[in-house]
């Protein structure tokens, strides 16, 4: 009780001098209560995100992040002998190709430089000065027209990549005939990017002289045409790569997963699309006005094909003509059906029926410019649309139809649940799973595919858009698709698209190709390995 | 009144701060490449240099946050509210709503010349210039400390 007494006093002595700093310190902090609570909510809402986010994951059975395969070209191995590359072909896929595997054009190299000067975001002289020395040399160069062969020359000699005035190598060795090229003991490799009434003699050659072989897409002309490359170089034993460098896009890595994983349910449906819409992109090429018939080797440009007194706008405009090129169906569906092939290993399907015409370019062409082709896979219970039009140029991505999900498939990788799926039925209905905006998506650049929970990505995934800056730099697909050919040649490593791959390409283009120009359904017939018409 | 603005002005930038931080890979590229008026070159400049963006990034990221949390609890406030109008300067002149510009990223309105970047900044020049850290704020107990340090 004394001390009670005793204190009491102290108390209210003490307390009136306190009460006005106490009052100072309450009004000094009566705010800091507001950023617990911020720091708290964000915390809160974090754990929720997270939640929502791994339950998703797991619903679609896409595991963590550290389990999904990361995009990787194979490793150099160091024992990196220099090898001889001829080139076949340079004309302007030549001449890309020859780039994507080190050699510049020296004009090129100094318009890039030049660009990257006055718009700082023009990137593509890093992209090229990024790309990896394939330790080859472009020692033999053959061309029917004497100005590719001289820019083929020219970008030969680039071999420390610089502009006009920069320092410079050797150039290659000019053959007129490619029979010449193939018996040259410098050569190894060749690249062959001709007009592709060529591919097939120039592949069996080249197999038959024992040199490993890059070729340009489409296959072949015809079935026949096909079935011999693949024995000779089958029998050969030569590493072949066709030139689809989409199989290095890193989204049709992504679509895998989404396949393998069965995340968009039974797939009944897929649809391709080319859509272009300009002279260019229908194949109405520049003419060279140096291209005559003193500059051109017209006779060895036509080759087997049917006879034609000399045209430059043939010459540079070939792939309007069925005598030299398989039209939409080979030039630009095969990069289509083999970005589903990679992903969904359809092989040949058992029937196509294919319709179209010269709608828009009526300039002499025999090629159609508007074409559907519906090819049947009995045993998948799928079919494969391809649509096509050189008259408008809407961007229409690859589409996966299924059950449970819908696939676009583009240089980014978009997936939907479908409102009425099966699988997913719960987990829309618990609001796990989005309906009206994507559940999965793959941003180029970054290395795994997502649920993506940020409105800005939500938004940059539903646009398509394309910025590749995390997870990487940028590069050129054609530069890989290369490189795996070279590690494959050096190294005994696989190439993505060899030559079982570009059968199955060929055959199906073929079959659109011949149903077109038959105008009725066409069958493949395996045993006979022919396409028949019942 | 001008006590609670300066808490939800706070509050607004401070979030936007930490949502960035707990966003992985969160970056403004895409932000400073949407950029359009007569800035964007300036905006598209700081974008495609790496180095550079991701100092961008790491003053959005801490500047965001650090202002945030100064203007609630009225700490340093007056410097708070100039960075924060610097901030939202440069956010209204990356996207600044003009006739012409349409942006890829979403609006949740409509707006021409004004925005609500602008609204916000104009808000944050009003603190400035009616400071209230003093009142309610840490700020008022530094001064308080700061007079009693005067006095002895």
């Amino acid at each position: 009780m004394n001390e009670e007494k005793n204190n009491i006093p102290e108390k209210k002595g003490s307390s009136s001098p306190k009460d006005p700093r106490r009052r100072e310190v309450l009004k000094s902090l009566a705010t800091l209560p507001f950023a617990g609570a911020l720091i708290y909510g964000a915390f809160r809402k974090k754990q929720f995100e997270h939640y929502k986010h791994n339950k998703l994951l797991q619903t679609l059975s896409l595991g963590t992040r550290e389990d999904q395969p990361v995009y990787a070209p194979p490793a150099r191995k160091g024992d990196e002998s220099v090898l001889g590359i001829g080139v076949i072909g340079a004309g302007s896929r030549g001449i890309d190709l020859m780039r994507s595997a080190g050699f510049i054009h020296p004009s090129l190299m100094d318009e890039w430089i030049m660009e990257k000067r006055i718009n700082r975001q023009d990137n593509r002289i890093d992209i090229f000065m990024g790309q990896e020395d394939l330790s080859i040399r472009i020692n033999g160069v053959c061309d029917v027209f004497t100005v590719h062969e001289q820019k083929a020359l020219e970008a030969s000699a680039n071999i420390y990549r610089n502009g006009k005035d920069g320092k410079k190598g050797n150039p290659a060795t000019v053959y007129k005939d490619y029979r010449d090229l193939l018996k040259a003991k410098d050569i190894d490799a060749v690249i062959i990017a001709t007009p592709d009434h060529w591919h097939a003699q120039m592949v069996i050659d080249a197999a038959k002289a024992g040199k490993h072989i890059y070729l340009e897409k489409p296959l072949s002309l015809t079935v026949e045409e096909t079935l011999a490359m693949e024995e000779a170089v089958r029998e050969n034993d030569v590493v072949f790569q066709v030139g689809h460098q989409n199989r290095q896009i890193e989204s049709h890595e992504k679509a895998k997963e989404v396949i393998r994983k069965n995340i968009l349910g039974k797939i009944s449906l897929i649809e391709t699309f080319t859509n272009r819409n300009s002279p260019e992109g229908a194949w109405v090429y520049d003419i060279d006005p140096k291209a005559n018939p003193h500059t051109v080797d017209w006779q060895r440009f036509l080759g087997s094909a049917p006879a034609h007194p000399f045209s430059a706008e043939r010459f540079f405009r070939w792939r309007c003509w069925w005598d030299y090129s398989t039209g939409l169906t080979g030039d630009l569906f095969t990069h289509e059906y083999d970005a589903v092939n990679q992903v969904m290993h359809l092989g040949i399907p058992d029937s196509a029926a294919a319709t179209g015409g010269i709608y828009f370019f009526k300039d002499g062409r025999t090629v159609p410019d508007v074409m559907h082709v519906s090819f049947e896979y009995k045993k998948l219970d799928l079919n494969l649309l391809y649509s096509a039009t050189l008259a408008n140029s809407k961007n229409r991505k690859k589409s996966f139809y299924g059950h449970d999900g819908f696939m676009e498939l583009d240089q980014d990788l978009v997936v939907y649940a479908d409102r009425d799926s099966t699988k997913y039925k719960e987990a829309i209905d618990d609001g796990v799973i989005p309906t009206e905006r994507p559940m999965v998506t793959h941003i180029p650049g970054e290395s795994d595919i997502d649920a993506i929970t940020s409105a800005t990505q939500q938004y940059f995934a539903s646009r398509g858009l394309l910025f590749t800056y995390r997870g990487g730099q940028q590069v050129d697909t054609a530069h890989l698709h290369i490189k795996e050919w070279i590690d494959a040649i050096r190294h005994g490593s696989e190439v993505s698209c060899g030559i079982q791959e570009g059968v199955e390409e060929a055959i199906t283009a073929h079959m659109g190709t011949v149903s077109y120009r038959k105008g009725q359904k066409v069958f493949w017939d395996a045993d006979k390995k022919q396409i028949v018409t019942s | 009144m001008l006590v609670a603005l300066r808490v939800a002005i706070g509050w607004h930038l401070m979030y936007e701060g930490i949502a960035k931080l707990l966003q992985s890979g969160w970056s403004s590229y895409a932000y400073l490449m949407d950029s359009q008026g007569p800035f964007s070159g300036f905006f598209h400049d700081l974008a495609s240099n790496p180095g550079v963006l991701r100092v961008v990034d790491f003053l959005n990221i801490y500047g965001l946050t650090l202002v945030g949390f100064s203007m609630i609890i009225g700490l340093l406030s007056r410097y708070a509210k100039m960075a924060a109008i610097l901030l939202l300067l440069f956010y209204y002149l990356a996207h600044p709503p003009l006739i012409t510009a349409e942006y890829l990223f979403p609006g949740e309105g409509d707006y021409l010349w004004i925005n609500k970047n602008l609204i916000e900044m104009l808000a944050v020049a009003v603190l400035l210039v009616f400071p209230t850290g003093h009142i309610i704020g840490v700020d008022r107990l530094i001064q308080n400390f700061k007079n009693e340090r005067r006095k002895k």
